[in-house]
């Protein structure tokens, strides 16, 4: 999948992937994609979570050994 | 009408391990866009402060805390301490020795630090007030406190807390 920016949020513990996820979002425009890779199993349900309270829409969400990846497109 | 949601929390533990719940939580209500306040009287007043070295966690009292080591091999790490509480509370520096072991454990575990989560709350503008009158009973000054922190009472409180979706104790 294509994607604007790129977020290395492995090692990190929750709330940091959503704070980051965030941050990095506020430097896009609106429609760009931000692609995020996490190790925290957690981060699953608070990416969905995140993006249905915030509008951004999370286009995937997949898991591949003990990494997980979403793509985020910005509101 | 404002559509923003509110969150109000009240912070009155002043340990690293209660130190954590409020920061994680406001500072994820504002990253989903919360507005966010954050109440911090009587022991929670350590959390404002700019020196948040006297966060300690103390496991004398606290059956729930497991006290793992954060080092070694993993035979080593799965040992669960059963200090008796009195010993805990005869050693001296028992509680240091503690929370080093905590901070420790946090590192390892990628969980952000008191300060680091402090801070994002104030990039992401979460509101900090402090309880004027815990401050005075306590003998704190408010150049003891980080910058930005607002100084009100009980019905600064509830002026936004009444107008919340979410109001949380600590």
């Amino acid at each position: 999948m294509n994607f604007d920016k790129e977020l290395d949020a492995k090692g990190l513990n929750c709330p940091l992937p959503i704070l980051r996820t965030k941050k990095t979002l506020n430097e896009m425009t609106s429609g760009q994609v931000l692609k995020i890779i996490a190790t925290d199993p957690g981060s699953v349900k608070d990416f969905a979570a995140f993006a249905k309270q915030t509008g951004n829409e999370l286009l995937s969400s997949a898991e591949a050994g003990s990494e997980y990846t979403f793509f985020i497109k910005k509101k | 009408m404002d559509d923003q949601k509110k969150l109000a929390i009240i912070a009155t533990k002043g340990t690293l391990d209660w130190a954590y719940p409020p920061f994680i939580l406001a500072s994820t209500a504002a990253a989903l866009g919360y507005e966010t306040q954050i109440f911090f009287t009587f022991y929670g007043l350590q959390m404002l402060r700019k020196d948040l070295s006297g966060l300690k966690v103390s496991p004398l009292g606290n059956p729930g805390m497991p006290m793992k080591m954060p080092f070694g091999p993993k035979w080593f790490k799965d040992i669960n301490w059963n200090i008796p509480n009195a010993v805990q509370s005869l050693v001296p520096g028992y509680e240091s020795l503690a929370t080093t072991l905590m901070k420790q454990t946090i590192a390892n575990n990628g969980v952000a630090t008191i300060p680091e989560l402090r801070e994002l709350c104030q990039e992401a503008e979460v509101k900090f007030i402090a309880c004027q009158m815990t401050v005075e009973l306590f003998g704190f000054e408010h150049s003891d406190f980080i910058d930005g922190v607002e100084y009100g009472g009980a019905a600064t409180f509830f002026e936004f807390a009444g107008e919340t979706d979410i109001c949380l104790f600590i």
